[in-house]
Protein backbone atom coordinates (compact mmCIF):
# COMPACT_ATOMS: atom_id res chain seq x y z
CA UNK A 1 0.00 0.00 0.00
CA UNK A 2 2.10 2.17 1.41
CA UNK A 3 4.79 1.32 -1.74
CA UNK A 4 2.05 2.01 -4.48
CA UNK A 5 1.70 5.06 -2.82
CA UNK A 6 4.91 6.10 -3.38
CA UNK A 7 5.96 5.19 -7.02
CA UNK A 8 2.58 6.86 -8.02
CA UNK A 9 4.27 9.87 -6.40
CA UNK A 10 7.36 9.74 -8.02
CA UNK A 11 5.89 9.49 -11.45
CA UNK A 12 4.13 12.79 -10.67
CA UNK A 13 7.05 14.60 -9.82
CA UNK A 14 9.84 13.51 -12.20
CA UNK A 15 12.06 16.92 -10.68
CA UNK A 16 14.71 16.72 -8.08
CA UNK A 17 12.84 17.00 -4.60
CA UNK A 18 9.38 17.88 -3.99
CA UNK A 19 9.78 21.80 -4.97
CA UNK A 20 7.23 23.86 -2.54
CA UNK A 21 9.23 26.71 -2.98
CA UNK A 22 9.73 26.78 -6.57
CA UNK A 23 5.85 26.21 -6.23
CA UNK A 24 4.76 29.10 -4.37
CA UNK A 25 7.41 31.23 -6.55
CA UNK A 26 5.69 29.84 -9.43
CA UNK A 27 2.34 31.15 -7.92
CA UNK A 28 3.64 34.91 -7.04
CA UNK A 29 5.31 35.20 -10.98
CA UNK A 30 1.59 34.11 -12.32
CA UNK A 31 0.16 36.72 -9.47
CA UNK A 32 2.58 39.51 -10.82
CA UNK A 33 1.99 38.94 -14.43
CA UNK A 34 -1.76 39.35 -14.15
CA UNK A 35 -1.80 41.89 -11.87
CA UNK A 36 -1.56 44.39 -14.93
CA UNK A 37 -4.57 42.68 -16.56
CA UNK A 38 -6.32 42.70 -13.32
CA UNK A 39 -5.83 46.32 -13.22
CA UNK A 40 -6.77 46.96 -16.95
CA UNK A 41 -10.33 45.13 -16.15
CA UNK A 42 -11.03 46.98 -13.04
CA UNK A 43 -10.62 50.10 -14.99
CA UNK A 44 -13.03 49.26 -17.01
CA UNK A 45 -15.48 49.59 -14.34
CA UNK A 46 -14.25 52.67 -13.14
CA UNK A 47 -16.40 55.64 -12.60
CA UNK A 48 -14.66 58.49 -13.98
CA UNK A 49 -15.88 61.47 -15.50
CA UNK A 50 -13.48 62.69 -17.84
CA UNK A 51 -10.81 61.19 -20.26
CA UNK A 52 -8.48 60.82 -17.66
CA UNK A 53 -8.46 57.24 -16.29
CA UNK A 54 -6.17 56.13 -13.77
CA UNK A 55 -7.55 57.07 -10.50
CA UNK A 56 -10.17 54.85 -8.83
CA UNK A 57 -13.63 56.95 -8.44
CA UNK A 58 -15.93 53.94 -7.99
CA UNK A 59 -17.92 50.76 -9.74
CA UNK A 60 -20.01 51.80 -12.97
CA UNK A 61 -21.40 49.46 -15.46
CA UNK A 62 -21.74 52.38 -18.01
CA UNK A 63 -18.83 51.77 -19.95
CA UNK A 64 -20.33 48.18 -20.97
CA UNK A 65 -23.27 50.00 -22.03
CA UNK A 66 -21.59 52.60 -24.11
CA UNK A 67 -19.26 50.20 -25.24
CA UNK A 68 -19.89 52.34 -28.81
CA UNK A 69 -19.90 55.25 -28.10
CA UNK A 70 -17.01 56.61 -29.62
CA UNK A 71 -17.21 55.62 -33.30
CA UNK A 72 -13.58 55.97 -34.30
CA UNK A 73 -12.51 53.62 -31.91
CA UNK A 74 -15.47 51.01 -33.24
CA UNK A 75 -14.04 51.52 -36.65
CA UNK A 76 -10.30 51.01 -35.42
CA UNK A 77 -11.65 47.31 -33.67
CA UNK A 78 -13.43 46.12 -36.46
CA UNK A 79 -10.72 47.10 -38.78
CA UNK A 80 -8.17 45.08 -36.50
CA UNK A 81 -10.88 41.89 -36.37
CA UNK A 82 -11.26 42.42 -39.97
CA UNK A 83 -7.61 42.02 -40.82
CA UNK A 84 -6.83 39.69 -38.29
CA UNK A 85 -9.70 37.22 -40.33
CA UNK A 86 -8.49 37.53 -44.01
CA UNK A 87 -4.82 37.61 -42.96
CA UNK A 88 -5.21 34.57 -41.10
CA UNK A 89 -7.29 32.45 -44.17
CA UNK A 90 -4.78 33.85 -46.31
CA UNK A 91 -1.63 33.09 -44.90
CA UNK A 92 -2.61 29.65 -43.62
CA UNK A 93 -3.64 28.68 -46.80
CA UNK A 94 -0.47 29.97 -48.39
CA UNK A 95 1.47 29.24 -45.46
CA UNK A 96 0.51 25.80 -45.25
CA UNK A 97 1.66 25.10 -49.13
CA UNK A 98 4.46 26.16 -48.11
CA UNK A 99 5.17 24.39 -45.20
CA UNK A 100 3.72 21.04 -47.05
CA UNK A 101 6.62 21.77 -49.94
CA UNK A 102 9.47 22.53 -47.68
CA UNK A 103 8.85 19.86 -45.37
CA UNK A 104 7.95 16.96 -47.82
CA UNK A 105 10.07 17.64 -50.94
CA UNK A 106 13.42 18.26 -51.89
CA UNK A 107 14.62 21.02 -54.55
CA UNK A 108 16.87 23.49 -55.25
CA UNK A 109 16.16 26.97 -53.60
CA UNK A 110 14.70 24.93 -50.52
CA UNK A 111 17.43 26.20 -48.66
CA UNK A 112 17.07 29.55 -49.59
CA UNK A 113 13.31 29.91 -48.96
CA UNK A 114 14.43 28.00 -45.44
CA UNK A 115 16.42 30.76 -45.30
CA UNK A 116 13.66 33.51 -45.89
CA UNK A 117 11.82 32.11 -43.59
CA UNK A 118 13.59 31.98 -40.92
CA UNK A 119 14.63 35.84 -41.42
CA UNK A 120 10.93 36.96 -41.79
CA UNK A 121 10.46 35.48 -38.25
CA UNK A 122 14.13 37.02 -36.68
CA UNK A 123 13.97 39.98 -38.24
CA UNK A 124 13.34 42.28 -35.75
CA UNK A 125 9.51 44.27 -36.65
CA UNK A 126 10.80 47.65 -36.59
CA UNK A 127 13.30 46.72 -39.20
CA UNK A 128 10.70 45.13 -41.73
CA UNK A 129 8.10 47.93 -40.83
CA UNK A 130 10.65 50.50 -41.58
CA UNK A 131 11.90 48.61 -44.81
CA UNK A 132 7.85 48.25 -45.86
CA UNK A 133 7.45 51.91 -45.57
CA UNK A 134 10.63 53.05 -47.40
CA UNK A 135 9.17 50.53 -50.40
CA UNK A 136 5.33 51.78 -50.24
CA UNK A 137 7.21 55.11 -50.53
CA UNK A 138 9.77 54.87 -52.94
CA UNK A 139 6.31 52.93 -55.12
CA UNK A 140 4.62 55.80 -54.27
CA UNK A 141 1.89 53.69 -53.29
CA UNK A 142 -0.63 54.72 -50.63
CA UNK A 143 -0.93 53.09 -47.57
CA UNK A 144 -3.62 51.92 -45.80
CA UNK A 145 -6.04 48.86 -45.05
CA UNK A 146 -4.49 46.77 -48.30
CA UNK A 147 -1.16 47.32 -47.10
CA UNK A 148 -1.61 46.63 -43.31
CA UNK A 149 -3.22 43.14 -44.79
CA UNK A 150 -0.16 42.62 -47.10
CA UNK A 151 1.86 43.11 -44.23
CA UNK A 152 -0.07 41.26 -41.93
CA UNK A 153 -0.13 37.96 -44.54
CA UNK A 154 3.77 38.39 -44.56
CA UNK A 155 4.94 38.26 -41.27
CA UNK A 156 2.05 35.14 -40.76
CA UNK A 157 2.96 33.16 -43.83
CA UNK A 158 6.61 32.82 -41.88
CA UNK A 159 4.88 31.59 -39.01
CA UNK A 160 2.25 29.55 -40.60
CA UNK A 161 4.66 27.79 -42.94
CA UNK A 162 7.51 26.96 -40.03
CA UNK A 163 4.94 25.55 -38.32
CA UNK A 164 3.30 23.24 -40.45
CA UNK A 165 6.62 21.94 -41.77
CA UNK A 166 7.59 20.72 -38.80
CA UNK A 167 4.72 18.41 -38.41
CA UNK A 168 4.84 17.81 -41.84
CA UNK A 169 8.31 16.47 -41.82
CA UNK A 170 7.61 13.86 -39.59
CA UNK A 171 5.02 12.26 -41.74
CA UNK A 172 5.72 9.12 -42.87
CA UNK A 173 6.07 9.46 -46.77
CA UNK A 174 4.92 5.85 -47.13
CA UNK A 175 1.17 6.65 -46.65
CA UNK A 176 0.52 9.07 -49.05
CA UNK A 177 2.34 6.67 -51.56
CA UNK A 178 0.33 3.87 -50.67
CA UNK A 179 -3.13 6.43 -50.99
CA UNK A 180 -1.70 6.16 -54.81
CA UNK A 181 -1.58 3.32 -55.35
CA UNK A 182 -4.62 2.61 -54.15
CA UNK A 183 -5.90 5.43 -56.76
CA UNK A 184 -6.61 8.36 -55.17
CA UNK A 185 -5.84 11.62 -57.19
CA UNK A 186 -3.97 14.37 -55.62
CA UNK A 187 -7.05 16.33 -54.07
CA UNK A 188 -8.44 12.87 -52.39
CA UNK A 189 -4.78 12.23 -50.99
CA UNK A 190 -4.77 15.86 -49.72
CA UNK A 191 -8.07 15.90 -48.18
CA UNK A 192 -7.47 12.48 -46.45
CA UNK A 193 -4.72 11.51 -45.74
CA UNK A 194 -2.08 14.75 -45.70
CA UNK A 195 -4.52 17.14 -44.37
CA UNK A 196 -5.48 15.44 -41.65
CA UNK A 197 -1.96 14.53 -40.38
CA UNK A 198 -1.21 17.78 -40.36
CA UNK A 199 -3.62 19.18 -38.89
CA UNK A 200 -2.81 20.10 -35.64
CA UNK A 201 0.14 21.98 -37.37
CA UNK A 202 -2.33 23.75 -39.67
CA UNK A 203 -4.54 24.79 -36.49
CA UNK A 204 -1.97 26.00 -34.49
CA UNK A 205 -0.48 27.84 -37.24
CA UNK A 206 -3.75 29.66 -37.96
CA UNK A 207 -4.11 30.63 -34.29
CA UNK A 208 -1.15 32.02 -34.63
CA UNK A 209 -1.48 34.04 -37.27
CA UNK A 210 -4.71 35.73 -35.69
CA UNK A 211 -3.36 36.81 -32.50
CA UNK A 212 0.23 38.27 -34.44
CA UNK A 213 -2.34 39.90 -36.86
CA UNK A 214 -4.76 41.24 -33.80
CA UNK A 215 -2.16 42.12 -31.53
CA UNK A 216 0.55 43.84 -33.96
CA UNK A 217 1.19 47.10 -32.99
CA UNK A 218 4.95 47.98 -34.92
CA UNK A 219 4.78 46.60 -38.12
CA UNK A 220 0.75 48.53 -38.49
CA UNK A 221 2.05 51.69 -37.52
CA UNK A 222 4.53 51.77 -40.09
CA UNK A 223 2.07 50.55 -43.36
CA UNK A 224 -1.24 52.25 -41.87
CA UNK A 225 -1.34 55.49 -43.93
CA UNK A 226 -4.50 56.89 -42.29
CA UNK A 227 -6.31 53.79 -41.32
CA UNK A 228 -6.08 53.03 -37.39
CA UNK A 229 -6.54 49.80 -36.19
CA UNK A 230 -7.27 48.80 -32.47
CA UNK A 231 -4.09 48.63 -31.05
CA UNK A 232 -3.09 51.65 -33.03
CA UNK A 233 -6.08 54.02 -31.54
CA UNK A 234 -4.99 52.61 -28.06
CA UNK A 235 -1.36 54.02 -28.59
CA UNK A 236 -2.65 57.31 -30.03
CA UNK A 237 -5.17 57.43 -26.98
CA UNK A 238 -2.09 57.34 -24.56
CA UNK A 239 -1.17 60.66 -24.69
CA UNK A 240 -4.83 62.62 -24.32
CA UNK A 241 -5.92 59.90 -21.99
CA UNK A 242 -7.46 56.51 -22.51
CA UNK A 243 -11.12 56.36 -22.16
CA UNK A 244 -12.85 53.19 -20.28
CA UNK A 245 -14.53 51.64 -23.62
CA UNK A 246 -10.42 50.67 -24.13
CA UNK A 247 -10.44 48.69 -21.21
CA UNK A 248 -13.78 47.34 -21.82
CA UNK A 249 -12.57 46.19 -25.47
CA UNK A 250 -9.23 44.72 -24.10
CA UNK A 251 -11.50 42.98 -21.27
CA UNK A 252 -13.67 40.96 -23.99
CA UNK A 253 -10.84 40.35 -26.23
CA UNK A 254 -9.03 38.71 -23.42
CA UNK A 255 -12.34 37.24 -22.23
CA UNK A 256 -12.82 35.69 -25.97
CA UNK A 257 -8.83 34.95 -26.29
CA UNK A 258 -9.11 33.03 -22.88
CA UNK A 259 -12.20 30.90 -23.92
CA UNK A 260 -11.00 30.05 -27.45
CA UNK A 261 -7.47 28.69 -25.42
CA UNK A 262 -9.54 26.86 -22.88
CA UNK A 263 -11.96 24.94 -25.38
CA UNK A 264 -9.46 24.29 -27.60
CA UNK A 265 -7.04 22.44 -24.61
CA UNK A 266 -10.04 20.74 -23.17
CA UNK A 267 -10.82 19.06 -26.89
CA UNK A 268 -7.27 18.46 -27.68
CA UNK A 269 -7.52 16.55 -24.38
CA UNK A 270 -10.57 14.77 -24.60
CA UNK A 271 -9.42 14.14 -28.30
CA UNK A 272 -5.75 12.29 -27.02
CA UNK A 273 -8.52 10.73 -24.21
CA UNK A 274 -10.58 9.09 -26.94
CA UNK A 275 -7.85 8.33 -29.42
CA UNK A 276 -5.95 6.29 -26.56
CA UNK A 277 -9.31 4.11 -25.65
CA UNK A 278 -10.26 3.30 -29.11
CA UNK A 279 -7.22 2.52 -30.68
CA UNK A 280 -4.85 1.50 -28.43
CA UNK A 281 -3.36 -1.36 -30.66
CA UNK A 282 -3.41 0.50 -33.52
CA UNK A 283 -1.16 2.86 -34.74
CA UNK A 284 -2.09 6.61 -36.13
CA UNK A 285 -1.25 5.76 -39.57
CA UNK A 286 -2.20 1.84 -40.13
CA UNK A 287 -5.94 3.75 -39.40
CA UNK A 288 -5.95 6.43 -41.54
CA UNK A 289 -4.88 3.82 -43.64
CA UNK A 290 -8.01 1.40 -42.99
CA UNK A 291 -10.26 4.49 -43.00
CA UNK A 292 -8.82 5.15 -46.80
CA UNK A 293 -9.37 1.68 -47.89
CA UNK A 294 -12.70 1.55 -47.07
CA UNK A 295 -13.47 5.13 -48.74
CA UNK A 296 -11.49 3.87 -51.69
CA UNK A 297 -13.50 0.93 -51.75
CA UNK A 298 -16.48 2.88 -51.96
CA UNK A 299 -16.16 5.13 -54.21
CA UNK A 300 -14.41 2.31 -55.99
CA UNK A 301 -17.55 0.07 -56.08
CA UNK A 302 -19.68 3.40 -57.23
CA UNK A 303 -17.82 4.12 -60.40
CA UNK A 304 -18.20 0.52 -61.41
CA UNK A 305 -21.82 0.14 -60.79
CA UNK A 306 -22.48 3.46 -62.23
CA UNK A 307 -22.31 3.25 -65.94
CA UNK B 1 2.86 24.90 -53.92
CA UNK B 2 5.58 27.14 -52.85
CA UNK B 3 4.91 29.56 -54.95
CA UNK B 4 2.16 31.82 -53.93
CA UNK B 5 3.74 32.25 -50.48
CA UNK B 6 7.13 32.61 -51.86
CA UNK B 7 5.87 35.51 -54.31
CA UNK B 8 4.24 37.13 -51.46
CA UNK B 9 7.39 36.86 -49.44
CA UNK B 10 9.61 37.90 -52.13
CA UNK B 11 7.11 41.21 -52.93
CA UNK B 12 6.90 42.30 -49.07
CA UNK B 13 10.09 40.78 -47.44
CA UNK B 14 12.88 40.43 -49.65
CA UNK B 15 12.07 43.67 -51.88
CA UNK B 16 11.30 46.00 -49.06
CA UNK B 17 14.84 44.79 -47.45
CA UNK B 18 16.80 45.29 -50.22
CA UNK B 19 15.14 48.41 -51.29
CA UNK B 20 16.05 50.07 -47.56
CA UNK B 21 19.30 49.19 -48.14
CA UNK B 22 19.64 51.22 -51.27
CA UNK B 23 17.58 53.63 -49.75
CA UNK B 24 20.04 53.92 -46.97
CA UNK B 25 22.40 54.90 -49.51
CA UNK B 26 20.32 58.13 -51.05
CA UNK B 27 20.40 61.55 -49.69
CA UNK B 28 17.70 64.01 -50.32
CA UNK B 29 14.41 64.48 -48.91
CA UNK B 30 10.87 63.61 -48.44
CA UNK B 31 9.82 67.13 -50.84
CA UNK B 32 12.47 66.72 -53.84
CA UNK B 33 12.57 63.15 -53.38
CA UNK B 34 15.94 61.21 -53.08
CA UNK B 35 18.60 60.24 -55.01
CA UNK B 36 20.85 57.31 -55.28
CA UNK B 37 24.36 58.98 -54.25
CA UNK B 38 26.20 56.08 -52.44
CA UNK B 39 26.11 58.24 -49.39
CA UNK B 40 27.90 55.94 -46.98
CA UNK B 41 28.11 58.95 -44.30
CA UNK B 42 24.48 58.22 -43.50
CA UNK B 43 25.68 54.62 -42.09
CA UNK B 44 28.92 56.73 -39.90
CA UNK B 45 26.85 59.84 -39.35
CA UNK B 46 23.81 57.93 -37.48
CA UNK B 47 26.49 55.49 -35.39
CA UNK B 48 28.25 58.66 -34.62
CA UNK B 49 25.40 60.66 -33.22
CA UNK B 50 23.19 57.67 -31.98
CA UNK B 51 26.04 55.30 -30.55
CA UNK B 52 25.09 55.98 -27.08
CA UNK B 53 21.35 55.40 -28.27
CA UNK B 54 22.62 52.18 -29.73
CA UNK B 55 24.68 51.35 -26.77
CA UNK B 56 22.02 52.07 -24.27
CA UNK B 57 19.30 49.85 -26.45
CA UNK B 58 21.84 46.76 -26.21
CA UNK B 59 22.22 47.16 -22.35
CA UNK B 60 18.46 47.74 -21.53
CA UNK B 61 17.85 44.52 -23.86
CA UNK B 62 20.68 42.65 -22.26
CA UNK B 63 19.07 43.75 -18.79
CA UNK B 64 15.77 42.28 -19.79
CA UNK B 65 17.09 39.32 -21.40
CA UNK B 66 18.67 37.99 -17.93
CA UNK B 67 15.75 38.96 -16.51
CA UNK B 68 13.49 36.93 -18.03
CA UNK B 69 15.85 34.16 -18.26
CA UNK B 70 16.17 34.60 -14.15
CA UNK B 71 12.24 34.59 -13.86
CA UNK B 72 11.30 32.36 -16.20
CA UNK B 73 13.40 29.31 -15.72
CA UNK B 74 12.51 28.47 -12.11
CA UNK B 75 8.86 28.76 -12.92
CA UNK B 76 9.01 26.55 -16.20
CA UNK B 77 11.14 24.22 -14.34
CA UNK B 78 8.66 23.21 -11.80
CA UNK B 79 5.73 23.23 -14.21
CA UNK B 80 7.54 20.70 -16.32
CA UNK B 81 8.23 18.94 -13.47
CA UNK B 82 5.93 19.33 -10.91
CA UNK B 83 2.98 20.28 -12.77
CA UNK B 84 1.45 17.02 -13.18
CA UNK B 85 -2.16 17.03 -14.79
CA UNK B 86 -2.10 20.51 -14.65
CA UNK B 87 0.40 21.71 -16.90
CA UNK B 88 -1.23 22.59 -19.54
CA UNK B 89 -3.26 24.96 -17.22
CA UNK B 90 -0.05 26.47 -15.57
CA UNK B 91 1.05 27.16 -18.87
CA UNK B 92 -2.06 28.89 -20.01
CA UNK B 93 -1.74 30.91 -16.69
CA UNK B 94 1.79 32.01 -17.38
CA UNK B 95 0.21 32.69 -21.03
CA UNK B 96 -2.62 35.15 -19.95
CA UNK B 97 -1.67 38.56 -19.79
CA UNK B 98 -0.72 38.25 -23.71
CA UNK B 99 -4.37 37.54 -24.65
CA UNK B 100 -4.29 41.38 -23.87
CA UNK B 101 -3.60 43.50 -26.32
CA UNK B 102 0.19 44.76 -26.25
CA UNK B 103 0.24 48.39 -26.14
CA UNK B 104 -2.56 48.19 -23.50
CA UNK B 105 -0.62 45.65 -21.19
CA UNK B 106 1.82 48.73 -21.25
CA UNK B 107 -0.13 51.03 -20.10
CA UNK B 108 -1.58 48.76 -17.59
CA UNK B 109 1.80 48.47 -16.08
CA UNK B 110 2.37 52.11 -16.06
CA UNK B 111 -1.21 52.27 -13.84
CA UNK B 112 0.65 49.44 -11.84
CA UNK B 113 4.04 51.65 -11.37
CA UNK B 114 2.84 54.64 -11.22
CA UNK B 115 3.78 56.58 -7.90
CA UNK B 116 1.39 56.06 -5.63
CA UNK B 117 -0.15 52.89 -7.54
CA UNK B 118 -1.08 49.27 -5.74
CA UNK B 119 2.98 48.36 -5.96
CA UNK B 120 4.54 51.83 -4.63
CA UNK B 121 1.89 53.23 -2.84
CA UNK B 122 2.26 50.43 -0.07
CA UNK B 123 5.37 50.50 0.07
CA UNK B 124 6.02 54.05 0.62
CA UNK B 125 2.99 54.38 3.40
CA UNK B 126 5.43 51.76 4.98
CA UNK B 127 7.93 53.93 4.73
CA UNK B 128 10.30 51.79 3.36
CA UNK B 129 11.30 53.87 -0.04
CA UNK B 130 13.70 56.82 -0.28
CA UNK B 131 12.44 60.46 -0.39
CA UNK B 132 11.20 61.18 -4.47
CA UNK B 133 11.57 57.43 -5.31
CA UNK B 134 9.83 56.65 -8.50
CA UNK B 135 10.02 53.93 -10.87
CA UNK B 136 8.25 55.51 -13.40
CA UNK B 137 10.10 57.79 -16.29
CA UNK B 138 12.95 55.83 -15.25
CA UNK B 139 15.25 53.11 -17.38
CA UNK B 140 14.09 50.78 -14.33
CA UNK B 141 10.64 50.95 -15.80
CA UNK B 142 11.92 50.59 -19.48
CA UNK B 143 13.73 47.48 -18.16
CA UNK B 144 10.77 45.92 -16.14
CA UNK B 145 8.21 46.67 -19.03
CA UNK B 146 10.40 45.10 -21.80
CA UNK B 147 10.60 42.13 -19.42
CA UNK B 148 6.84 41.43 -18.24
CA UNK B 149 6.20 41.73 -22.27
CA UNK B 150 8.27 39.29 -23.76
CA UNK B 151 8.72 36.71 -20.81
CA UNK B 152 6.63 34.11 -22.97
CA UNK B 153 9.19 34.29 -25.38
CA UNK B 154 11.78 33.06 -23.18
CA UNK B 155 9.66 30.39 -20.79
CA UNK B 156 8.31 29.03 -23.70
CA UNK B 157 11.68 27.20 -25.25
CA UNK B 158 13.05 27.06 -21.87
CA UNK B 159 9.93 24.72 -20.75
CA UNK B 160 10.04 22.88 -23.82
CA UNK B 161 13.49 21.87 -23.09
CA UNK B 162 13.10 21.09 -19.65
CA UNK B 163 9.83 19.36 -20.93
CA UNK B 164 11.80 16.80 -23.08
CA UNK B 165 14.56 15.43 -20.37
CA UNK B 166 14.08 11.89 -19.61
CA UNK B 167 13.41 11.69 -15.59
CA UNK B 168 15.77 8.37 -16.01
CA UNK B 169 18.95 10.59 -16.94
CA UNK B 170 18.00 12.30 -13.00
CA UNK B 171 17.51 9.18 -11.28
CA UNK B 172 20.67 7.86 -12.80
CA UNK B 173 22.46 10.69 -11.63
CA UNK B 174 21.12 10.18 -7.85
CA UNK B 175 22.05 6.89 -8.20
CA UNK B 176 25.40 7.60 -8.60
CA UNK B 177 25.14 9.94 -5.84
CA UNK B 178 25.00 12.99 -6.78
CA UNK B 179 24.10 15.78 -4.78
CA UNK B 180 20.75 17.22 -5.94
CA UNK B 181 22.67 20.35 -6.57
CA UNK B 182 25.13 18.60 -8.58
CA UNK B 183 22.22 16.65 -10.34
CA UNK B 184 20.70 19.98 -11.12
CA UNK B 185 24.21 22.07 -12.17
CA UNK B 186 25.50 18.70 -14.71
CA UNK B 187 22.45 17.05 -15.97
CA UNK B 188 19.44 19.06 -15.81
CA UNK B 189 20.91 22.76 -16.81
CA UNK B 190 23.37 21.37 -19.66
CA UNK B 191 20.06 19.48 -21.12
CA UNK B 192 18.27 22.75 -20.99
CA UNK B 193 20.35 24.92 -22.25
CA UNK B 194 19.28 24.88 -25.93
CA UNK B 195 16.04 26.25 -24.50
CA UNK B 196 17.75 28.96 -22.94
CA UNK B 197 19.51 29.96 -25.89
CA UNK B 198 16.47 29.62 -28.54
CA UNK B 199 14.95 32.23 -25.63
CA UNK B 200 17.51 34.57 -25.95
CA UNK B 201 17.11 34.73 -29.40
CA UNK B 202 13.91 35.27 -29.72
CA UNK B 203 13.74 37.96 -26.44
CA UNK B 204 16.84 40.06 -27.30
CA UNK B 205 15.96 40.51 -30.92
CA UNK B 206 12.20 42.02 -30.22
CA UNK B 207 13.74 43.75 -27.14
CA UNK B 208 16.59 45.57 -28.24
CA UNK B 209 15.01 47.23 -31.47
CA UNK B 210 10.94 47.71 -29.35
CA UNK B 211 10.75 51.30 -28.72
CA UNK B 212 6.72 51.31 -27.36
CA UNK B 213 8.55 50.54 -23.31
CA UNK B 214 10.47 53.38 -23.66
CA UNK B 215 7.87 55.84 -24.81
CA UNK B 216 5.08 55.17 -22.44
CA UNK B 217 7.11 53.94 -19.30
CA UNK B 218 10.65 55.95 -19.69
CA UNK B 219 11.43 59.13 -19.37
CA UNK B 220 12.97 61.43 -22.68
CA UNK B 221 17.02 60.32 -20.88
CA UNK B 222 15.74 56.76 -21.52
CA UNK B 223 15.21 56.36 -25.08
CA UNK B 224 16.32 53.06 -27.23
CA UNK B 225 17.56 53.36 -30.91
CA UNK B 226 13.74 51.83 -32.11
CA UNK B 227 12.29 55.63 -30.94
CA UNK B 228 15.19 57.17 -32.78
CA UNK B 229 14.26 55.16 -36.13
CA UNK B 230 10.86 55.54 -35.62
CA UNK B 231 11.16 59.32 -34.85
CA UNK B 232 13.61 60.19 -37.66
CA UNK B 233 10.53 58.36 -40.25
CA UNK B 234 7.81 59.82 -38.68
CA UNK B 235 8.73 63.25 -37.81
CA UNK B 236 11.83 64.10 -39.75
CA UNK B 237 11.03 62.33 -42.92
CA UNK B 238 14.33 61.05 -43.08
CA UNK B 239 14.36 58.23 -44.82
CA UNK B 240 18.08 57.59 -45.64
CA UNK B 241 18.95 58.33 -42.20
CA UNK B 242 16.52 56.12 -41.09
CA UNK B 243 17.39 53.04 -43.36
CA UNK B 244 20.71 52.85 -42.63
CA UNK B 245 19.93 52.97 -38.47
CA UNK B 246 17.45 50.44 -39.19
CA UNK B 247 20.26 48.48 -41.16
CA UNK B 248 22.85 49.11 -38.49
CA UNK B 249 20.40 47.66 -35.62
CA UNK B 250 19.61 44.64 -38.48
CA UNK B 251 23.19 43.97 -38.54
CA UNK B 252 23.79 44.58 -34.93
CA UNK B 253 21.60 41.95 -34.00
CA UNK B 254 22.48 39.23 -36.69
CA UNK B 255 26.49 39.88 -35.60
CA UNK B 256 25.33 39.39 -32.46
CA UNK B 257 23.40 36.39 -32.53
CA UNK B 258 26.15 34.79 -35.06
CA UNK B 259 28.71 35.58 -32.23
CA UNK B 260 26.63 34.15 -29.46
CA UNK B 261 26.09 30.79 -31.29
CA UNK B 262 29.66 30.58 -32.17
CA UNK B 263 30.81 31.09 -28.36
CA UNK B 264 27.87 28.84 -26.77
CA UNK B 265 29.41 26.20 -29.59
CA UNK B 266 25.63 25.33 -29.96
CA UNK B 267 25.21 24.92 -33.52
CA UNK B 268 21.28 24.73 -32.48
CA UNK B 269 19.89 27.59 -34.69
CA UNK B 270 21.93 27.29 -37.61
CA UNK B 271 21.46 23.75 -37.74
CA UNK B 272 17.73 24.52 -37.93
CA UNK B 273 17.99 26.94 -40.62
CA UNK B 274 19.82 24.91 -42.88
CA UNK B 275 17.13 22.01 -42.08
Amino acid sequence: MTSLRRSRHRTRHRGLGRGRGLRIYTHLLIAWLVLPVAVMIAFGFNDTAGKQNFRWEGFTLRWYADLFDRPDLTTALVNSLTIALLSTLISTVLGTLAGLALGRFRFRGRGAATLVLFLAISCPELVMGASLLSMFVTFGLPRGYGTILAAHVMFSIAFVAITVRARASTLDPAVEEAARDLGAGPWTRFRLVTLPMIRPGVVAGALLAFVLSIDDFVITGFTSGATVTFPLWVYGSTRTGTPPQVNVMGTLIFAAGVLIAVLSVRRERRERCEDRKHHRDRTDHTDRMTHMTHHMDHTDRATRTAP
Amino acid sequence: MLLPGGLWMLAFFALPVSLMVSLSLQTGNLVDGFRQTLHWQNYTDGLQTYGDTFARSLWYGLLATVLCVALSYPAAYWIAFHGGRRKTTYLLLLLLPYFVSYILRTVAWKLVLTDNGPVLGPLRGAGLLPDGFRVLDTGLAVVCGLAYNFLPFMALPIYVALERIDARTMEAARDLYASRLQTFLRVVLPLSLPGVFAGVIMTFVPVASDYVNAEVLGGPGDTMIGNVIQSEYFDNGAYPTASALSFTLMAILLLGIFAYARALGTADVLEAARR
